[in-house]
């Protein structure tokens, strides 16, 4: 499938009347890493649930997506509980073998945990296994929703780097808190929205 | 060890069986409350005669029959139910009725539409449907939707979806359901069978033990419907826990 940026143009949600993303305009760059920062409860996450295609916008429009296969991270793990970790990559993507899995999650220091049960890991090593899911998993765009939460200072760079590595040039739209993770992500562009302002500015 | 969990401890059969004997022997007679040694020595005779095992394979197999036709009628009507709301609806006083309508009102009722021979068949289904019907729309509902979106994001096949999301959730009340129903089909099977009569089933001799006073090979007869429902029961848990281990791998 060619390139093509992804278009989010004045994209407005509301929940029980309450406006929670407003004129939101955004170009996310074909094949580049596009950064989103904005304070809690902004509209992040429903920005994100409406490019998963999970919550129907009020009004706008979103192009560049048609056809286009997706991955993504949660702000929650969402993980298969009664798989293992190597079972819960080869769900999603299905051309893994069992030994691909082993060795994808032996990157982020989990081979040894591949066949555990998932009850029996910390909520960090669930995190990675949940960033490794999508990462492995058959897509062309990702989309990552605070996705190093919880993770300490080592482990986080780990996960950055096995991002940027299995990237391989693909759209990625990742929202964070945090400008160093943007940066080390090496962002084409990052989106900070204010407390105030509904829609996007550019910086 | 909960008292729900159902398990029985031996010193509390044992305990049980003494009240029995106890009782047995302050009546002192056989033909109002016989002794437990007696009905296992009764039962013991009757199950090395042919024709008592061929009523026990009859009976059993019509009840697990009824059970299983309801298993699948209620986890498709589920189903049903679970995808369109208006099916639930209309299902809802169906199933109420079911559920209200005493044993022997709808064993004589069924007598009227279907043989004697089939009508344990007919009674179990009915009495088992409402609770498997119950336990796989709870089961069905039970399904994470934080998962049943990941699946949709990840674009997991129906199929991977059923097995690996909506199963596991299903699964433990589908297993209670069925351990409830097991029993309940064993109790409406028996009792449609005594009132039916139908030819060379244990519901045939349970009657003509009552007309000819028979206390003993009644009670052998009701020993041999526990042990048989208890392993039925324990027979379904342990096949749905065998099933479970399907969504353990990819």
């Amino acid at each position: 499938m060619s390139l093509e940026d992804i278009v989010i143009c004045r994209l407005c949600k509301s929940y029980g009347g309450k406006m929670v993303l407003e004129d939101f305009d955004a170009r996310l760059t074909a094949g580049a890493v596009t950064c989103l920062m904005a304070p809690s409860g902004w509209g992040k996450t429903t920005l994100l649930r409406i490019l998963m295609g999970l919550t129907e916008a009020d009004s706008g429009t979103v192009t560049g997506l048609a056809g286009r296969r997706l991955s993504a991270v949660f702000q929650e793990d969402r993980l298969c509980p009664c798989l293992s970790p190597a079972d819960n990559l080869r769900l999603t993507a299905p051309g893994l073998t069992a030994v691909g899995a082993r060795e994808a999650l032996g990157t982020m220091g989990l081979a040894q945990w591949a066949d555990a049960p998932l009850s029996h890991l910390s909520g960090g090593m669930r995190r990675r296994v949940a960033i490794l899911r999508a990462l492995t998993a058959p897509y062309d765009v990702l989309l990552l929703d605070e996705p190093y939460r919880g993770l300490d200072g080592e482990t986080k760079a780990l996960a950055i780097a096995e991002t940027l590595r299995r990237r391989e040039g693909r759209t990625v739209l990742a929202v964070t808190h945090d400008p160093e993770e943007a940066k080390a992500l090496g962002a084409a562009e990052t989106i900070v929205c204010g407390q105030r302002g509904r829609s996007a500015r550019d910086f | 060890m909960s008292p729900e969990s159902g398990r029985v401890r031996w010193w509390a059969a044992a305990f049980w069986l003494a009240v029995w004997q106890a009782g047995s022997m302050a009546l002192g007679s056989a033909l109002l409350l016989p002794s437990p040694l007696h009905v296992l020595a009764r039962l013991a005779a009757l199950g090395a005669a042919a024709s008592f095992r061929r009523a026990v394979v009859l009976s059993a197999s019509r009840i697990a029959g009824g059970f299983l036709l309801a298993l699948t009628a209620g986890v498709g009507l589920a189903a049903l139910s679970c995808r369109w709301r208006r099916a639930e609806e209309l299902l809802s006083p169906a199933m109420l009725a079911i559920r209200s309508v005493p044993v022997a009102s709808f064993t004589i009722l069924a007598l009227l539409w279907v043989s004697a021979r089939n009508l344990s068949v007919l009674i179990t289904f009915l009495m088992a449907l409402p609770v498997l019907y119950a336990g796989a729309i709870r089961g069905l509902r039970a399904a994470d939707p934080a998962l049943l979106e990941m699946g949709r994001v990840f674009r997991l096949s129906p199929l991977r979806r059923l097995r690996f999301l909506r199963l596991p959730a299903l699964w433990p009340h589908l297993s209670a359901a069925c351990a409830v129903s097991m029993g309940l089909s064993w109790k409406a099977g028996t009792a449609a069978e005594i009132i039916g009569i139908p030819a060379g089933s244990l519901g045939e001799r349970m009657q003509q033990a009552k007309v000819y006073l028979d206390t003993a090979d009644l009670f052998a007869c009701t020993l041999a419907v526990v042990v048989l429902s208890l392993c039925f029961e324990r027979g379904a848990v342990r096949l749905l826990r065998l099933g479970e281990r399907l969504f353990r791998g990819v």
